[in-house]
């Protein structure tokens, strides 16, 4: 038996994940619209005030998608167990391709996640659109930086008893240039500036995440 | 050292492979789990073509054992070697497909069903996916292939684990209570695919608390008491509920 090439094996851990996913429904069913209730009770606290919610309304989108996004990039890491992570190690695919091929799932997963939320903040905080076409490059970098930081959080606190707690914890530090660089980017528009340079934080946070996991997938499997 | 040992004893120290045809060398082994001392020089030799059974007390370490041999768990004490590969060396990473393991929990994935968890598995290895249906015949799924993994029984599940092990030829098989959860007829299918195993020049190590089953699937069934190997007693010295005789 020839084992097929690590990017075709990536590509079958996260259609996996996508199908186990698909059948629970938990991300797009559960979280995205408790997200959603989310994005209703902040004008609910906040008031009728409308050009406040409009001011806010890009921000609050952003929190909401990193607190909830936290939730739906962990979660296959927090339901597999300890028989199906051995399966996998002895598999013969390396840990990093696996770890690769979840942070492939968890990404598409974030970028529907965060295309359900979007018309609902349209719809309750009607924030200015000007920034719109700046979003097809901000939102799968945010979903790509954040489903790499779960993946790797969820490697890290496998094996631990207060993992679903523990994983959180880790993954929203290490999210907020992603919040930051987000937000600058409506931001920057709205005053006329430039955002290239928001956007390449948005990759260099990335491409380190991506790279952390690349050198770390071993240890941290040998690790848990 | 336990009389269990088969092992020249300074070639096993000194790490060396003392029998060229072993495809199990365990010499002076411990491990620990969770900082709790769970193996503790531990002695054992497993050659080509060679089942052995291992039996215990619950928490004696049986599974333990098991993980050990899979490459799971890396010794802290001691030199050992699984189908020439020093446990606990990156060298592990390259046997890891030859080995076939089947815990004591499923390692199937609930949501689905037997055929797409063996033609995942396939995919993933390089195993040809059409040979799904066949190892599922051969088991006696033939007609719940579609059925999703959460609503089989767990004999049904045992059983689809071993179309998994059909299917990749495992060169050492590694069974945690394999007639768990199994009817009397579909019990002689775990021993078959020892057989085959041990016939292709592999090896089987085979934990369970079925004495008499282990008497039939294996070569020697060995005890493992306070972490260490021993020879176990014949099953006929032990009458169950009268001790020994």
């Amino acid at each position: 038996m020839t084992p097929p090439g690590p990017a075709r094996q990536a590509l079958e851990l996260a259609r996996k994940d996508l199908l186990l996913e698909g059948r629970a429904g938990e991300a797009l069913l559960v979280t995205a619209p408790f997200g959603g209730v989310a994005l209703l009770l902040f004008p609910l606290a906040i008031g009728t005030d409308v050009p406040l919610l409009r001011s806010v309304g890009y921000g609050i989108y952003w929190v909401v998608v990193l607190l909830f996004g936290v939730l739906v990039s962990l979660r296959q890491s927090a339901t597999d167990t300890p028989a199906q992570a051995a399966l996998l190690r002895l598999t013969g695919v390396h840990p990093a391709v696996r770890l690769t091929g979840r942070a492939a799932a968890n990404t598409l997963l974030l970028l529907a996640f965060q295309l359900i939320l979007l018309p609902v903040t349209v719809m309750i905080y009607d924030p200015p659109l000007d920034s719109w076409p700046w979003l097809l490059a901000v939102l799968p970098l945010v979903a790509a930086g954040l489903a790499v930081l779960g993946t790797l959080a969820g490697a890290l606190a496998q094996g631990f008893a207060g993992r679903a707690t523990l994983g959180p914890l880790l993954v929203i530090p290490l999210a907020l240039p992603l919040l930051l660089s987000a937000t600058q980017v409506a931001e920057a528009v709205r005053y006329g500036r430039q955002p290239w340079s928001w956007l390449a934080l948005l990759l260099l946070v990335d491409v380190v995440a991506a790279l952390a996991v690349a050198l770390s997938a071993r240890s941290l499997e040998e690790y848990s | 050292m336990s009389p269990a040992s088969r092992l020249p004893y300074d070639a096993c120290r000194a790490g060396r492979q003392a029998h060229p045809d072993a495809v199990i060398e365990l010499c002076g082994i411990s491990v620990s789990v969770e900082r709790t001392p769970v193996l503790r020089d531990l002695t054992l030799t497993v050659g080509a073509g060679e089942a052995v059974g291992v039996t215990g007390a619950n928490g004696s370490g049986k599974s333990t054992l098991l993980r050990l041999l899979a490459t799971l768990l890396s010794p802290a004490a001691g030199t050992g070697r699984a189908l020439g590969s020093a446990l606990g060396s990156r060298e592990c990473e390259r046997i890891r497909p030859h080995i076939g393991l089947i815990g004591h929990s499923p390692a199937l994935y609930s949501r689905l069903t037997l055929a797409e968890n063996l033609r995942f598995f396939c995919r993933l290895t390089g195993v040809d996916v059409s040979a799904v249906g066949a190892a599922l015949d051969a088991v006696g799924l033939g007609r719940s292939a579609d059925r999703p993994v959460d609503r089989c029984s767990q004999g049904m599940q045992r059983r689809a684990e071993l179309a998994r092990v059909i299917l990749t030829k495992p060169t050492l098989l590694l069974l945690d209570e394999p007639h768990a959860g199994l009817d009397t007829g579909s019990a002689g299918l775990v021993d078959a695919i020892i057989d085959d195993v041990c016939e292709r020049g592999g090896a089987a190590v085979v934990v369970s608390h079925d004495r008499a089953r282990l008497d039939v699937a294996v070569d020697r069934v060995l005890d493992l008491r306070a972490g260490s190997l021993h020879d176990a007693l014949p099953s006929a010295t032990v009458v169950p509920g009268q001790g020994l005789r």
